[in-house]
This record gives C-alpha cells, structure tokens and sequence, in this order.
C-alpha cells in the first residue's frame, strides 16, 4: 500500500493546458479533458488542476471547465486558482472537488483559510506557496499572481496559513518548476519538520528517483508537471504515470 | 435508480457519476417528496457533523429519512460523513446522529512522535471481516480513498464488515441490515469504488 501520494499537477491557461518553465514560457501541451482521461485510466493517485491566468487576471475560476473535470476524474481532484472567497470556493466543492487550492487571497487574508476550514474541514483547505531562491540563495514567499516576493519569512507565513485551519500545503520551488533537474530537498526538509499537515512537494521532479529523494526529505506527497507530461530531450508531449507497482517498489520502506 | 441526497454538504456529482460508470442511473433529490419515492439512497456528505446534521434538520429531511430507514427499510449507503451521521453522535459535534448504527464517531489522537497525520488523506487497503453484499471478500489489496479526521466505533461487533489500519484499526466499512456505510469514497477510488457502486445497484434487501 502507498503512503505516499504521487500527483500530477495540471496547469491551465486560458482553459488550455500548458507547463511552464520556472513559472514562465507557458507552453500549449494539450486539452486538459484528454490529458484527465489518460490519467484516470492510469489510476493516478490524485489529480491537481491550478488555473494560473485565473488569479493574474484577476478572473472566476472557469466552473464549467472544473465541472467537466470533475466529471470525468474517478479519484480525487484538487482546484486552485482564483478563488477569492466562501461563496466561490463552495461552489467548486459541489461541483465535485475534493479540495481547494489558495495562494493569491491567502497571501491578502488568511481569514479565508479559517472560514472555509471552519466549514468544510481542514482537509479540504489547501495552502499554495511558491517559494522563489534570492541570488544569495535565500528561500523567499513569492506571489504567483504579480511575480512579486514578499516580506514575510516563508515559513512563517506557511506555520501561520496552518495555525489558521489551512490541511495541507503545497510548496512549490519556483526556481526548479519545469526544469526537470530534481527538486529543492532543503526546502522540503525545512517545512516537513516545521509542519504537523501533510506537505506535497513540487517542482523540479525529472526521474523517479526525484520523488523518492523528496519522501525522505519528508514530503507526505510529491507533485509534478513537467515530468508527467514530456518525453525526451525536447520536451515532447507524451502524457505518462508510473505503474502502481513501480511505485509501491520506489517508495518502499520511505 | 439511485436517489442521491443533496443536503448542502458536499459533492453529488462525482457520486451521480460513479453510478453511471457502474452501470446503473442515479439522481439528485433534495425534497421529502423525493426522499419518500426513493427506492434507494445515497447520504454522501464533507465536512462537519454538527453542520451536516443542522442541514438535514433545518430541511426537514429528518422523518422521511428514518421512515426510508426503518420503516420502508430501503437500502441505504452513506458516504464518509453521511457513514458518521447514520450513528448516534460525534465527539467533532453536539447534536444527536440519526442514530440508525449503535456507533459514535472520535477524532484520531496520535502521539507527535507517531509521524501520523490527521486527517487521514490519501489511499489505503481495507480488510474485510465478513461476507456482505457490496464489497468483494475475495479480491487482494482493495483500495480506497480517505479524506476524514474522525472514525466510526461501533457498539456492536456485528456491524463492522471491513476495517482499515491507521495508526489503529478502524472500521471502514459497516452494514446492519439494509443499511450501508462506508468511510472512504467509493466514487473516488477507481475501478474499486465502481466496483463497489455496481454492488450497491444490484443489491435487494429481502
């Protein structure tokens, strides 16, 4: 049996799907319908769906486009992207999504966290951060919506999104996001031993070996674009997931 | 065809769906009209008791449901928290359950040490302990997915018919009668919750 989870995380654009490369260069890989079909046939653990245009421009999130996700994923679904309140983020739940994602209106007011947590349990209630490395190589918050680093310390914004009823956290390392070169093991060991929620690692995943690498760092769970949607060298798109087994053997003993 | 039960606390849609995938036809109800021309039901339900169960009480749902339950005596299948109303009461609430399982529903305490989280989150085996109607006794390593931070403890030890280890055993699964719950979500668990839904539709309760 996994203990672990292994996601792949979809990122919208315009209803399209596309993978960035350290949070730019958004390139077109697909429809998001058929991509969720491929990973519903592959019993995927776990499906992320973040509509990056949503929150930077300002939009509703697109609810007839997670309605037909929902529809068609026969697994868990997470939802992030624009939401901005209660009324919205209930109306994505009965659509039939298991959990929200928040970054842009957390980062404003963390009262969303404990209202919505209040409500629907704090296992429904996801905490997105984007941490982005200085030159100086020191871990900083940064906002995905206006591409701007804030001044709070990252962890204590996170121990602070947690206190306030936040069930998981999504920590994502904006320096490796697309590159396919590993992913930031200092980060994730930072947060895993501050935190008592489940933390889900992404970026920089590029080989199983990755996501093992982040479980014994202490992700409870490890996400990945880049590597669950391209093939070789330039980046071909060809949509893939381990086996189970493969898995199971991978995690092993973490 | 499967009455699902929309009472404000969580997901229809992907339990409408999963019915579909297994074969059968369900709808949304929300109404006691509905609810009293319901052949079967599904409660499925996230989120808190107290506000699940002040949902199913400001409704006025409460005496169609225990006619469904006891008296017309259909066959009934609650969902995660919609398995945890169908006891008498919950340490997460102050309000009585429906009551229908001799159960009451205590939130996990693990040690720091332990490494446990909670809510438990994520995919887990079940163990099955009795022959019922809706899940397979005979087939290796089903998995489900659990998203919940309280679990049922039921009074009466017939009553479980599988149960899953975290950090303890639990039950995952009970029936007594025409009476179903399960703590996982059968509409999220591939091709084991359709597995799992395919039974529901089958089963007549004699």
């Amino acid at each position: 049996m996994l203990k672990h989870r292994v996601i792949p995380a979809l990122l919208l654009h315009d209803g399209g799907l596309v993978k960035t490369r350290q949070f730019k260069d958004a390139k077109y890989v697909g429809d998001p319908i058929n991509a969720i079909r491929i990973f519903n046939d592959k019993e995927v653990d776990e499906l992320m769906v973040l509509d990056i245009s949503a929150s930077k421009e300002r939009q509703q999130p697109n609810y007839a486009l997670i309605e037909q996700f929902a529809g068609e994923c026969f697994m868990p679904i997470c939802y992030g992207g624009g939401i901005r309140n209660v009324e919205q983020a209930y109306r994505i739940f009965d659509l039939g999504v298991e959990k929200v994602c928040l970054q842009t209106a957390a980062l404003e007011d963390l009262g969303l966290i404990t209202r919505l947590s209040e409500q629907v349990g704090s296992q429904s209630v996801m905490l997105s951060v984007d941490v982005k490395r200085n030159i100086l190589g020191k871990p900083q918050l940064y906002a995905a919506a206006n591409g701007k680093t804030q001044s709070i310390p990252w962890l204590e914004f996170v121990q602070k999104a947690v206190a306030a009823g936040a069930g998981e956290v999504l920590l994502n390392a904006v320096d490796r996001d697309g590159t396919m070169k590993g992913m930031d093991l200092g980060l994730i060991r930072q947060a895993s031993e501050a935190l008592s929620v489940p933390l889900i690692a992404v970026g920089g995943v590029g080989s199983m070996a990755d996501i093992r690498a982040a479980v014994e760092a202490g992700a409870s769970a490890v996400a990945a674009g880049a590597f669950f949607v391209f093939h070789g060298p330039h980046r071909a798109v060809l949509i893939t997931y381990p086996r189970y087994d493969e898995l199971e053997r991978l995690l092993e003993f973490c | 065809m499967i009455s699902v039960l929309d009472y404000g606390a969580g997901n229809i849609g992907s339990v409408i769906r999963m019915f579909e995938r297994a074969g059968g036809e369900a709808q949304r109800i929300s109404t006691v009209e509905e609810i009293t021309e319901s052949k079967k039901l599904v409660i499925p339900g996230v989120g808190a008791f107290d506000f699940g169960m002040s949902h199913l009480i400001s409704r006025g749902l409460l005496p169609a449901l225990n006619s469904a339950a006891i008296q017309r005596r259909i066959p009934i299948l609650g969902i995660c928290l919609g398995m945890q109303l169908m006891c008498r009461s919950s340490s997460e609430g102050t309000q009585p359950g429906l009551g229908w399982i001799d159960a009451e529903s205590r939130q996990f305490k693990f040690e720091s040490s332990s490494g446990l989280h909670v809510p438990h989150m994520g995919w887990n085996t079940i163990r099955v302990v009795r022959s019922n109607p809706i899940i397979a006794s005979t087939v290796d390593e089903q998995r489900f997915y659990f998203v919940h931070s309280y679990r049922v403890m039921c009074n009466d030890p017939s009553d479980p018919i599988a149960f899953t280890h975290y950090g303890e055993d639990f039950v995952a699964a009970f029936q007594r009668n025409n009476l179903f719950g399960v703590q996982f979500h059968p509409e999220k668990s591939h091709r084991f919750g359709t597995d799992l839904m395919r039974r529901f539709l089958e089963f007549e309760f004699a």
